[in-house]
C-alpha cells in the first residue's frame, strides 16, 4: 500500500480490559479506501474486541480513532454508522421477532411522505419493503427469499446474510464483517466473498475477520495478524503463503 | 427387496408423524404471527358461555356495565404492556395512578386550584412518577422488578403522608374532574366519557406500536438489547421513553378512575398491579419481552371483567372468578412457552 493516502478509518495504540482480562493491548490498524484488510487470529486474540472498538460497540480504554485522518470519538453503533461504517457482528445483532425488511431499516426506518410521516410519524413500510427486496437482490444474496418472514424462522446461514445484506446495503465508507462466512455454505460463502469484492471495486474500505484461511488469501489486500491481543505483523497474501501466515498467527514464527 | 420392506415402515412412519404434527405446528405458527388471536378466542367462547347461562348477559345494561368496569384496569394496562414488551414490569401502576388523582383533587378541592391546571398537574405528576422509574432502569441500571417495587412503596408512601390518609369526597370535586364519569348513550348502551378516552388512548398507542419507527424499536429492544443496541438503536433512550409514557397513561387513567369512582381515594384500586399484568399476559404478550400487543391487552381486560360480570349474573360465588383468572394466566403463559418454541 502507497503509504502517501489517508487511511479512510485509522486506530493507533487501542487498550481495552475487561475487568482483569485484556482484550486489545495497544494495538495499531489502517484501513485504506477500496482495499480488504482482513484480521485473523486464535480465538480470544481480540479480533471481535479489535472490531467493537472501531465501530462504537466498545469505548476503548485508551488510544485513538481517526476517520479520514479526523479523530473520532464514537460511543455507540449508531455513531460509527453515521460516519458510514456499518458492521456485521459476530452475534449479527438482528432482532428475531421482526421481518427481514424490518430488520434491514432497524434504527433508520423511512417514513411516509408528507402530513402522515411529519406529525403521524408513520413507517413507509411498503417502501422499505421494496426497498429492501431490490438490495437483497441487487446484492446477489438469493437464501432470502421472503423479506416479510420473521428473522427467526430463518436458518442460521440465512439470519448471517441478512445480516450482511444490511451491512452491504447501507455501508457509504467501511463495511466491516466479524466472520460473515461462519454459517454459510459454500456457494453462499462465495456469495458474500463476490460481494466484498464488489463493495471493494466500488472504493469502500472492508475489514473481514475470518477464520477461513482460504477465503482471507483469496480476498485480502492485507492481512493483520492478531495474537493474544496484540499486533503480530501486517502481511499480504503475496508476501506470505498460509502456512507462514499461521505460523505467525499462533506465535511459532515473527512477522 | 428385502431393503425396500424394511424401509417402508420407518418412511410411512415419519410420514404419519409429519400428518399428525402439521395442524399442531400450523395453529402455532398462526398464533405466532397473530398473538391477539387466542385471546379474542376465548372472549368469545366466554362471551357465549355466560350467555348460555344467563341471557341477560348479552344485554346492554349488562354489556355497558361490562365496559365501564373494564375501562380503568385496560387504561393501565396499556402501559403495563409497553413496559412488559421491553421485558421489564411495573410495580408502581396503581400508587402512581392513585397519587395521580389524589393529587388532582386535592389541589382542585383544598387548595382552590382551578380545575384545569389541578388536572394537567395531577397528570403531568403520572409522567414524572413514570420518568423516575425510567432513570432509575436506564441510568442507575437497576432492574425493573426492584424499581418499580421499591416505587411502589415511595409513592404510596408520599400519597398516604399528603393526603393523611383522606379520600375527597365528590362533593368537593369540580365538575371537570368527575367528568370522566359521565354517561352518554349510544343505541342502548350507555358508555362514559372516562371509556371514550381509554379508547382513544388504545388508538393512539396501538399506532405507535404499529406504524412508528419509535414502536418498532420497542419490540427490537424488548426482543434483544444487545442486538437491537448494536443495530444502532439507543436503547436507554427508548426505554426512558417507554416508562415516562406508561406514567403518563397512568395520569389519564386517573382522571378516568376518578370519574368513575365519583370520588378520590388514596385507597382505590388497590389490586391495579396485579389485574393489569394479568391482562397482559392473558392478553398474549411475552413475559419476556419482544411480543404481543395492547389489542391482545384489551382482550384480555375484557376476559377478566366477563368473568366477574358473567360469574355474579349466574350467581355463582366470587371466589369462583379468581379461580378462574388464576387458571387462565397460567394457560395463557403456558401458551406463549410453547409458541416461543417457534424456531427453524
Ligand atoms: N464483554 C467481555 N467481558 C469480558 N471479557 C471479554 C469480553 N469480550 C471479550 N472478552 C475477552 O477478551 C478477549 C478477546 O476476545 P474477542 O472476542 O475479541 O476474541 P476473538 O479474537 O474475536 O475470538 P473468536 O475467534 O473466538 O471470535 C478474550 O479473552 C475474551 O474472553
Ligand atoms: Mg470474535
Amino acid at each position: 500500500m502507497t503509504t502517501t493516502r489517508i487511511p479512510v478509518l485509522a486506530a493507533r495504540g487501542l487498550v481495552k480490559t475487561f475487568g482483569r482480562v485484556v482484550g486489545l493491548d495497544g494495538v495499531d490498524v489502517d484501513v485504506y479506501a477500496g482495499e480488504v484488510l482482513a484480521v485473523i487470529g486464535d480465538n480470544g486474540a481480540g479480533k471481535s474486541t479489535l472490531i467493537k472498538c472501531l465501530t462504537g460497540a466498545l469505548v476503548p480504554d485508551a488510544g485513538t480513532i481517526t476517520a479520514d485522518g479526523a479523530e473520532v470519538a464514537f460511543r455507540r453503533p449508531q455513531d460509527a454508522r453515521d460516519a458510514g461504517i456499518e458492521t456485521v457482528y459476530q452475534t449479527l445483532a438482528v432482532a428475531p421477532a421482526l421481518d427481514v425488511a424490518s430488520n434491514l431499516y432497524l434504527g433508520r426506518e423511512e417514513r411516509r411522505p408528507g402530513i402522515l410521516g411529519s406529525v403521524f410519524r408513520m413507517l413507509d413500510t411498503p417502501g422499505m419493503r421494496s426497498r429492501a427486496e431490490k438490495a437483497v437482490r441487487d446484492l446477489g444474496i438469493d437464501t432470502i427469499q421472503n423479506i416479510t418472514q420473521p428473522v427467526e424462522s430463518l436458518s442460521g446461514g440465512q439470519r448471517q446474510a441478512v445480516a450482511v445484506a444490511r451491512a452491504a446495503a447501507f455501508g457509504s465508507r467501511i463495511v466491516v464483517l466479524d466472520e460473515p462466512t461462519a454459517a454459510l455454505g459454500v456457494k453462499e460463502s462465495n456469495q458474500v466473498l463476490a460481494l466484498i469484492e464488489r463493495l471493494r471495486e466500488n472504493g469502500l474500505g472492508v475489514i473481514l475477520v475470518s477464520h477461513n484461511m482460504p477465503h482471507v488469501w483469496q480476498v485480502a489486500n492485507r492481512i493483520h495478524i492478531q495474537r493474544l491481543g496484540r499486533s503480530a505483523g501486517v502481511i499480504t497474501p503475496s508476501s506470505h503463503t498460509m502456512a507462514e501466515g499461521v505460523a505467525i498467527m499462533t506465535g511459532a514464527a515473527a512477522a | 427387496m428385502l431393503g425396500l420392506t424394511t424401509d417402508e415402515p420407518g418412511g410411512a412412519a415419519a410420514e404419519l408423524e409429519r400428518r399428525r404434527r402439521a395442524p399442531a405446528q400450523r395453529a402455532q405458527h398462526l398464533l405466532h404471527s397473530h398473538p391477539a388471536l387466542s385471546p379474542a378466542i376465548i372472549l368469545l367462547l366466554t362471551c357465549v358461555a355466560f350467555t348460555l347461562l344467563n341471557d341477560r348477559f348479552a344485554a346492554p345494561a349488562a354489556l355497558s356495565l361490562l365496559i365501564q368496569q373494564t375501562a380503568i384496569v385496560a387504561a393501565l394496562a396499556i402501559g403495563q404492556t409497553l413496559i412488559i414488551l421491553t421485558a421489564g414490569i411495573d410495580l408502581s401502576v396503581g400508587a402512581i395512578a392513585v397519587g395521580s388523582s389524589m393529587l388532582a383533587a386535592m389541589l382542585a378541592a383544598e387548595q382552590g386550584v382551578p380545575a384545569p391546571i389541578a388536572l394537567v398537574i395531577g397528570v403531568a405528576a403520572g409522567l414524572a412518577a413514570g420518568g423516575l422509574n425510567g432513570l432509575l432502569v436506564t441510568r442507575v441500571g437497576l432492574p425493573p422488578f426492584i424499581v418499580t417495587l421499591g416505587t411502589l412503596s415511595v409513592f404510596t408512601a408520599v400519597v398516604l403522608i399528603y393526603t393523611g390518609g383522606q379520600s375527597v369526597p365528590g362533593a368537593d370535586l369540580p365538575d371537570l374532574l368527575s367528568w370522566t364519569g359521565t354517561t352518554f348513550p349510544i343505541g342502548d348502551f350507555r358508555l362514559t366519557y372516562g371509556v371514550v378516552i381509554v379508547a382513544l388512548m388504545y388508538v393512539v398507542v396501538g399506532w405507535a406500536l404499529s406504524r412508528t419507527a419509535w414502536g418498532r424499536h420497542v419490540y427490537a429492544v424488548g426482543d434483544d438489547s444487545d442486538a437491537a443496541r448494536l443495530a444502532g438503536i439507543r436503547v436507554n433512550r427508548v426505554l426512558f421513553s417507554v416508562y415516562a409514557v406508561a406514567g403518563l397513561i397512568y395520569g389519564l387513567a386517573a382522571w378516568v378512575l376518578i370519574g368513575r369512582a365519583g370520588a378520590a381515594s388514596p385507597n382505590a384500586i388497590a389490586d391495579a398491579n396485579l389485574e393489569s399484568i394479568t391482562a397482559v399476559v392473558i392478553g398474549g404478550t411475552s413475559l419476556f419481552g419482544g411480543r404481543g400487543g395492547i389489542l391482545g391487552t384489551l382482550l384480555g381486560a375484557l376476559i377478566v371483567q366477563s368473568f366477574a360480570v358473567g360469574l355474579s349474573l349466574a350467581g355463582v360465588d366470587d371466589q369462583y372468578r379468581l379461580l378462574a383468572v388464576g387458571v387462565l394466566v397460567i394457560a395463557a403463559v403456558s401458551v406463549d412457552q410453547w409458541i416461543r418454541r417457534v424456531r427453524a
